[in-house]
């Protein structure tokens, strides 16, 4: 056994992501976050855009519960890890720093998928119909390890301190929300908005999950998860890259 | 390959502090090396270095012939760490912990599980195995951190002021295991202020002072180092004129306390033969002779004190 090897790594990346869930998101507050975020932005919605067709509504809504539950614990795992002196223990362990990015992203996209589910099977409750069932199964975990990538980012500034890195994660979140096409239709902004917008990995999500359920969309579907893939791919090595320089001033 | 440690010219600053200058030394495959030094010294910076959780700012570090900083996965899969602070996952239990750890080492679950019973069952943790962390006492977490340590058998130990704090049943536990250890072949690198420990265990000594290595050997020939002069206890079955004892090849000085003789000496060996060969001439049978070596404590002062020897 080579230790060092990819495939080892990527098995020790998994037990990695397997006690990320049970220490991290199988927690009360956090899963009651999980069930009730889809929720409560069900109601925002729905008592906000009576003018939107539903199911423009609705791709919007099943993007930002997959942006936000993505992105909600991840950022705040390493400096939670540095402060409990965890971290010591994994830099100490025959696991890359690549790994441990890894494992936590992989914990991030399980739970993203998961809350994302209980959206799509809400809407699909309400009666809206799925028309692309595949498209939206292909894009989701494609999705998933952009916005997962995204949160570990996020967790890059070498702090212990998890609510400075909340704090920041919700500040870079909630803009991102206002360009992705979520709340005004991409047809409707004015060309600055658009180019902000196709910036967005978030926009390009939005757009499939519109086209599963009501068969518009902006751009082609390739495009869509072509972009969503190039963004996964580009910010998990940047993930990667920047966790390994930022790491040493952790411990 | 006979060192499993070895290291260069090891260096790490912070910001205008040299926590750890130059060091260099080596560790030999089945010694206990002990690695002293006051608070500050620079001692759990080193081992941090040592184990790959932080990079140095100069200098080389070895182990088992791989470069930590080149090599460091296939480095930390031979050596266990017991770190200067408790970091098993409290929200876990013990044997979740322990899971873990055999994942992390590559372990498949049937060893992980013979391995974690067995550890759990030596050190008297094995009925509370489903309990989380958080409810364990100091004694218990550094008995549990020790067995993940050890989870992969690992034939290098690090450890880090492992019985600091502790009861003299956990200690007395953990010093037992180590010595266990070592008999079955691991080589361990121990950090502590507590001399009798080092004492006890080490094999050799290295003592660090202000991020520099003030001297390394084995602790008796550390003790006599600092002590040039020895001092011999000698008592016989009648008595004998001090001037005789005085007079003997290798005594310095001989004064009489109660029904000994204390003597000094600069050659204990010499002094000996002298002492033995005196008691056959004039018939003087020798009741007790014992040694009286200067203690590791005073080495350890006289090295890291102020004044150099
Ligand atoms: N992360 C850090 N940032 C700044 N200075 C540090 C850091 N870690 C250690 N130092 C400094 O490096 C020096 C050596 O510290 P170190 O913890 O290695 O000592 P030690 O020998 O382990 O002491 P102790 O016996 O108290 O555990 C000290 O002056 C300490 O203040
Ligand atoms: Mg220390």
């Amino acid at each position: 056994m080579n230790p060092a090897a990819y495939g080892e790594q990527a098995r020790r990346a998994w037990a990695i992501a397997r006690k990320d869930i049970r220490v991290y998101y199988l927690k009360g507050p956090v899963l009651i976050f999980g069930i009730f975020m889809p929720v409560f932005l069900f109601l925002a919605f729905f008592l906000g855009g009576r003018d939107l067709p539903l199911a423009f509504l609705l791709s919007g809504l099943v993007g930002m519960t997959l942006f936000f539950t993505a992105t909600a614990v991840s950022p705040a795992i390493f400096p939670w890890e540095g402060q409990a002196r965890t971290l010591e223990r994994l830099a100490a362990s025959p696991v890359t720093i690549e790994a441990i990015v890894l494992g936590d992203m992989i914990a991030s996209v399980l739970f993203g998928i998961g809350v994302t589910a209980v959206t799509i099977l809400i809407a699909i409750g309400l009666g809206l119909p799925l028309l692309h069932g595949i498209v939206l199964g292909v894009s989701i975990p494609i999705a998933a390890c952009c916005f997962s990538a995204i949160g570990m980012l996020l967790a890059v500034p070498p702090t212990n301190v998890p609510s400075n890195i909340m704090m920041l994660s919700t500040l870079l979140k909630f803009p991102l929300v206002f360009i992705s096409g979520i709340f005004v239709p991409l047809e409707q902004m004015p060309a600055w908005g658009l180019m902000l917008a196709v910036c967005s990995p978030l926009t390009y999500f939005t757009d499939v999950v519109r086209y599963a359920f009501s068969g518009a969309h902006h751009f082609p579907v390739m495009v869509d998860i072509a972009a969503l893939a190039l963004f996964a791919l580009v910010f998990t090595a940047a993930a990667m890259r920047l966790h390994r320089r930022s790491m040493p001033r952790r411990m | 390959m006979p060192n499993v440690i070895e290291v260069e010219n090891l260096t790490k600053t912070f910001g205008a502090v040299t926590a750890v200058d130059r060091v260099s030394f080596h560790v030999r495959r089945g010694e206990i090396f002990g690695f002293l030094g006051p608070n500050g010294a620079g001692k759990t910076t080193t081992t941090r270095m040592l184990t790959g959780v932080v990079p140095m700012d100069g200098g080389s570090v070895r182990i088992f012939g791989h470069d930590i900083l080149k090599e460091p996965v296939q480095a930390k899969q031979r050596f266990g760490v017991v770190p200067e602070t408790s970091n098993a996952y409290v929200e876990l239990t013990a044997w979740q912990n322990l899971m873990l750890m055999g994942d992390l080492y590559g372990l498949d679950r049937t060893r992980a599980e013979r391995r974690s019973r067995d550890l759990l069952e030596t050190l008297g943790l094995y009925g509370r195995r489903d309990q989380k962390v958080q409810g364990y006492s100091k004694g218990m977490k550094q008995r549990l951190i020790l067995a993940m340590a050890l989870i992969h058998e690992p034939e290098l130990l690090f450890l880090d002021e492992p019985t600091s704090g502790l009861d003299v049943q956990s200690t007395q536990m953990i010093l037992v295991l180590l010595r266990d250890l070592n008999t079955d072949g691991t080589t361990i690198f121990l950090t502590t202020h507590n001399m009798e420990e080092a004492n006890r265990l080490c094999d050799r000594i290295g003592i660090i002072r202000a991020g520099k290595i003030v001297a390394i050997d084995a602790p008796e020939r550390l003790k006599t180092a600092i002590d040039r002069l020895h001092r011999l206890e000698v008592s016989f079955d009648r008595p004998v004129s001090a001037d005789a004892l005085a007079g003997l090849d290798g005594v310095v000085k001989a004064d009489r306390t109660g029904d000994k003789w204390r003597i000094v000496t600069e050659d204990p060996d010499l002094a000996i033969r002298s002492l033995v060969a005196f008691s056959a001439d004039c018939g003087a049978a020798i009741l007790t002779l014992n040694t009286l070596a200067p203690s590791l404590d005073e080495a350890f002062l006289r090295l890291t004190g102020e004044e150099r020897p």
